[in-house]
């Protein structure tokens, strides 16, 4: 097991080095002169100069990428241009409310997107499985901007049940903050319903048809008991890995959710740095999306090694 | 013998204690269909059999006959499009059809259980082997502790040997026969009346096949349960069975005791099955199989007369037009033929004599086509150095057949690959083609070497290209490895396609509108395209029915006669091998352990290995000698034993410890007989019984001149 998940770790960080290193050179590609956007048209040339000298966008490409790495590395994210204070001060509480929004969204999802897999498996062609399998699909089709409309309509304007923004009130209890999440994690978990279910629905199907079921059943254990014991655990091995790729999409949504609900988070933070060329934060942010994502593959990885024996313990010569 | 292993645990209680009048089983008129695009298919029709108790039945048929869906209908687990239509099936007398869930969990945990063909998917991956047989305790009631230790002496029981062990490991773990013998001992926990045991060696080797049925065959005594055993291998059913049920397109077409229906089958079904397998003595230049023309009624359809009637040479107007009844041919047998007393004479389809030409004599002085001289292959797996085939010589003559014999993992494929130049082999391993050095990898053969070596795979689903037409995959061989083109190239596939008894219909059609072995003919047809020299056979015929299967022998038989074509043949069936082969090569962990005329090989004296195989193998002909049994598990090609690689199994080990500790070179025991053992080829006649009679002996000689 362990070698194996060595060489994970070390893809991962592969990966992370290659991907600050697209990040790092798209920056670069993108047009514009950063000391001529941050102080604007009418600037004399010779402050532009010497503003970019300060930012020290004028040093040898692999000097700059350097820097860049080596001040992430000890904490130090650069300044945005366009607040001219930290990166991290923005970054940060931004990544910890998104991060708030998608594990509310994650914590709704994941258990019912596997039940909903599960039962339409368990009730392959009757209606109750079509119902699963086509709503969920319809859902997914559904784009997160559209769905997020039509739920503020509903439930915020004509119902007026539910708050139409997403930030709580500074201070409010754990509660009102759920409350306040509500509406905005819906469409994300309507998004990722369809996929997480058809996948739960696929593994759990194929394991139902599988001979140690057939044994399991021929062996006189109760319904109930085969299904927990013998068709769960390996039926959603394969789902563990969908969930983590869905970080991607989750992300994805994440960026329109947050404008949409107007909550300071990191898709809202990107966007805005994108708008403004805040290159510093713009990189800083996309860097942090990528490094959650490769944590949620990594830990995937993780629980699928050490929930599948024929990994773990790999075969006996 | 092992009765005190299962006095120790108190017999479990049951809940219904069994009738002791009832049958077993009684399987009344049965009749299972399959929904298939809102069509009702009937899959079993019309079958009735009994199962008394501590009885076996065997079961035996081709593919596609029934026989399974008549065991999931003894355990009612059909799939859901299926169903038992009409007729009924009684276990202990208790109605199976009628039985509501909970009944029949209780049924299934307690009276009958079921051994499957494929161990290692009928056991849960992410489970213990511990926990899987103990859960089954725990389903009639016992507590956890209880189960747990009730599950260890059940692997005992099934002669695992370290059933500590054995319980923490998980599936994957475990050797074939090994998972095997646990599902056995799941099967038998709750001591049930009937077990049903569905084609449950076919995945295994032959000698792992035999002690599991050593195994069931003991286990069935102490245990006293009425054994339904399925297999498509009739020597197997004779093997095991007290009586035999032999099934053709869904319908019992004969029943009666085993000894009898195999010695004087009555119907012609029967009796054509018997024919198809190679019998002892039976070989290529002297006598062809008898085949069974024609194919198997698609599903769905049903004649209205006798459903064998196509295929059978006795059939008459009254056999297409009237349905025959069951038969009774004596108190004890009944057949469903309407000529039951003419079947034993029903004609062969295939001749029996072949007339072979005038060059089926070889020459034994001709320069071998293929040299092999120290040929080895080491693969690294994970760091450590696997020695899959190992200093191997070996001379392939001109239009013979090189049967290589040994257990998986023996290497007798990796050489076939080695030979195809797949892999290449170690450094220094020498390769001739008609005395010319041959590289190690194909790429680096020109076209004339490529065309001279070719091969036919087990499995000729995966070896076409199901998405070209027949004409296609045999054309492109005929360009590619013939250079034809043109006319020429027609002219040659029309010539191909016919020799291996396809139909030009054929050619339009793509290998899924093909059955097994037509598909078999095409891959063949494609391997003899380029003309070749050499052809690999690697278990052509293992996925096919036997009737198919003799087909295929004959046709490889003819085409070798005529084309002069040498054959290395590959099989784990020691029968087809005898029949096939002129000269034998036994590998054991890729080392050549004997090697000679197949004859010699097969009449003795063997190396102590080659013995082991040979008595593993169940025949039809009722002689069954004393076993001589391998013991324990192929040792770890990564660690070979020292010494003769062969002695940590070897059932004639020497006491003196020269077998532990020197490896014995590969001799000339006897004229053109090579063996790899430190006893003596006297000593092991003598061991074996196989003093020499005055008939033997004039046979090696005239074998030899």
């Amino acid at each position: 097991m362990w070698p194996h998940l060595l060489k994970r770790l070390g893809l991962t960080v592969l990966t992370l080095v290659l991907l600050s290193m697209i990040i790092f050179l798209a920056g670069q590609v993108l047009p514009g002169n950063p000391g001529r956007a941050i102080l604007g048209h009418y600037a004399p040339e010779s402050a532009v100069l010497a503003l970019n000298r300060k930012l020290g966008v004028t040093r040898p490409l692999l000097v700059q990428y350097w820097s860049w790495v080596s001040g992430i590395i000890h904490g130090n994210l650069g300044t945005s241009w366009e607040y001219h204070a930290p990166v991290s001060s923005f970054l940060f509480p931004a990544l910890g409310r998104s991060a708030k929004l998608a594990l509310f969204a994650f914590v709704i999802v994941v258990p019912l997107s596997i039940l909903g897999g599960v039962v339409a498996a368990l009730n392959r062609g009757r209606a109750i499985d079509k119902i699963i399998s086509v709503g969920g699909l319809s859902f997914t089709t559904v784009p997160t901007f559209v769905s997020g409309i039509v739920l503020i309509v509903i439930f915020g304007i004509a119902l007026k049940v539910l708050p139409v923004t997403a930030q709580a009130p500074p201070g409010s209890p754990f509660f009102t903050q759920l409350r306040y999440l509500i509406l905005p994690a819906v469409p994300l978990v309507l998004i990722l319903f369809g996929y997480i279910a058809r996948m739960a629905r696929a593994g759990t199907i194929e394991v139902l048809d599988s001979d140690y079921v057939r044994t399991a059943t021929l062996n006189g254990l109760p319904r109930w008991r085969v299904i927990s014991r013998h068709v769960l655990r390996n039926s959603l091995l394969p789902t563990i890995t969908v969930i983590a790729t869905q970080t991607g999409y989750l992300i994805g949504g994440l960026v329109v959710i947050e404008n949409l609900f107007n909550y300071p988070g990191i898709g809202r933070l990107i966007l805005t740095a994108a708008d403004f060329k805040d290159f510093p934060m713009l990189e800083a942010g996309v860097l942090f999306i990528g490094i959650v994502y490769l944590l949620a593959t990594l830990l995937a990885d993780i629980l699928y090694t050490v929930l599948n024996p024929r990994i773990r313990l790999g075969s006996e010569e | 013998m092992n009765r005190s292993l299962v006095s120790t645990s108190a017999r479990l209680p049951h809940e219904h204690p069994p009738d002791e009048r009832a049958k077993v089983l009684e399987v009344n008129h049965l009749d299972v269909s399959y929904r298939v695009r809102d069509r009702e298919r009937l899959a079993v029709r019309d079958v009735s059999f009994e199962i008394g108790r501590q009885e076996s039945f065997g079961l035996v048929g081709e593919s596609g006959c029934g026989k399974s869906t008549t065991a999931l209908a003894v355990t009612r687990y059909l799939p859901s499009n299926g169903r038992i239509s009409s007729g009924g099936v009684k276990v202990n007398g208790h109605d199976l059809t009628s039985m509501d869930k909970a009944s029949l969990r209780r049924l299934r945990a307690r009276t009958v259980s079921m051994v499957y063909q494929e161990p290692m998917k009928a056991l849960n991956p992410s489970i213990r082997i511990g926990r899987q047989l103990s859960e089954v305790y725990e389903i009639i009631g016992l507590k956890r502790a209880e189960a747990l230790e009730r599950a260890e002496a059940m692997l005992r029981n099934v002669q695992i040997s370290d059933p500590g062990l054995v319980m923490r490991r998980y599936p994957h773990q475990l050797s074939g026969g090994m998972q095997q013998r646990v599902i056995i001992a799941m099967a038998l926990a709750s001591e049930p009346s009937l077990l049903i045991l569905d084609e449950p060696t076919t995945a295994l080797d032959a000698t792992v096949e035999a002690e599991v049925l050593d195994l069931v065959a003991l286990l069935r005594q102490e245990f006293q349960t009425a054994v339904l055993f399925i297999s498509h291998n009739l020597a197997v059913i004779a093997k095991m069975c007290d009586r035999v049920g032999v099934m053709y397109a869904g319908e019992l077409v004969e029943e009666g005791p085993a000894e009898q229906v195999f010695e004087d089958p009555r119907h012609p079904y029967t009796v054509g099955l018997l024919r198809c397998v190679p019998q002892r003595g039976q070989r290529k230049d002297h006598g062809r199989l008898d085949t069974i023309p024609g194919f198997l009624p698609g599903p769905g359809q049903v004649p209205r007369g006798c459903v064998f009637a196509q295929r059978c040479s006795l059939a008459d107007e009254r056999c297409v037009s009237e349905a025959p009844p069951m038969y009774e041919v004596t108190p004890l047998r009944s057949s469903r033929c309407h000529y039951h007393e003419d079947a034993p004479r029903v004609p062969r389809s295939t001749p029996a004599d072949v007339q072979l030409p005038e060059s089926g004599e070889l020459d034994r002085a001709e320069a071998p086509v293929i040299r092999l001289r120290g040929v080895s292959k080491t693969f690294k797996v994970r760091g450590e150095s696997v020695r899959a085939v190992s200093d191997i010589d070996l001379d392939l003559r001109l239009g013979e057949t090189l049967g290589l014999v040994g257990e998986s993992g023996c290497g007798k494929s990796t050489l076939a690959r080695v030979l195809l130049g797949l892999t290449p082999p170690d450094e220094g391993s020498v390769i001739e083609l008609d005395g010319l050095p041959l590289a190690g990898r194909c790429s680096e053969r020109d076209r004339e070497q490529l065309q001279a070596i070719q091969i036919i795979f087990q499995n000729p689903d995966s070896a076409l290209n199901r998405r070209h037409s027949v004409r296609h995959i045999v054309t492109r061989a005929l360009r590619k490895l013939a250079g034809l083109s043109g006319d020429a190239c027609e002219t040659r596939l029309v010539e191909v396609v016919r020799s291996v008894r396809l139909e030009e219909s054929h050619l339009a059609l793509r290998p899924r509108h093909l059955s097994g072995g037509l598909k078999q003919r095409v891959a063949i047809a494609r391997a003899f395209a380029g003309s070749p020299r050499v052809l690999v056979c690697d278990e052509p015929t293992s996925a096919l029915d036997v009737s198919v299967q003799a087909a295929i022998l004959n046709l490889l038989a003819d085409l070798q006669s005529r084309e002069r074509v040498t054959y290395v043949f590959i099989s784990h069936d020691l029968g087809v091998v005898r029949y096939l082969s002129d000269r034998i090569a036994v590998l054991y962990l890729g080392k050549v352990m004997e090697y000679g005329p197949a004859e010699t090989v097969f009449a003795g004296p063997h190396h102590p290995y080659t013995e082991g195989l040979l008595s593993a193998l169940p025949n039809l002909d009722g002689v069954q000698g004393e076993r001589v049994k391998l013991e324990g598990e192929l040792p770890s090609a990564a660690h070979p034993p020292a010494g003769c690689v062969f002695h940590t199994r070897c059932p004639r080990r020497l006491s003196s410890g020269v077998c532990e500790s020197s490896e014995p070179p590969l001799v000339e025991v006897e004229p053109d007989h090579m063996m790899r053992c430190h006893i003596p080829i006297t000593e092991l006649r003598r061991l074996q019984g196989k003093e020499p009679s005055g008939q033997e002996e004039a046979q090696r000689t005239s074998a030899a001149t």
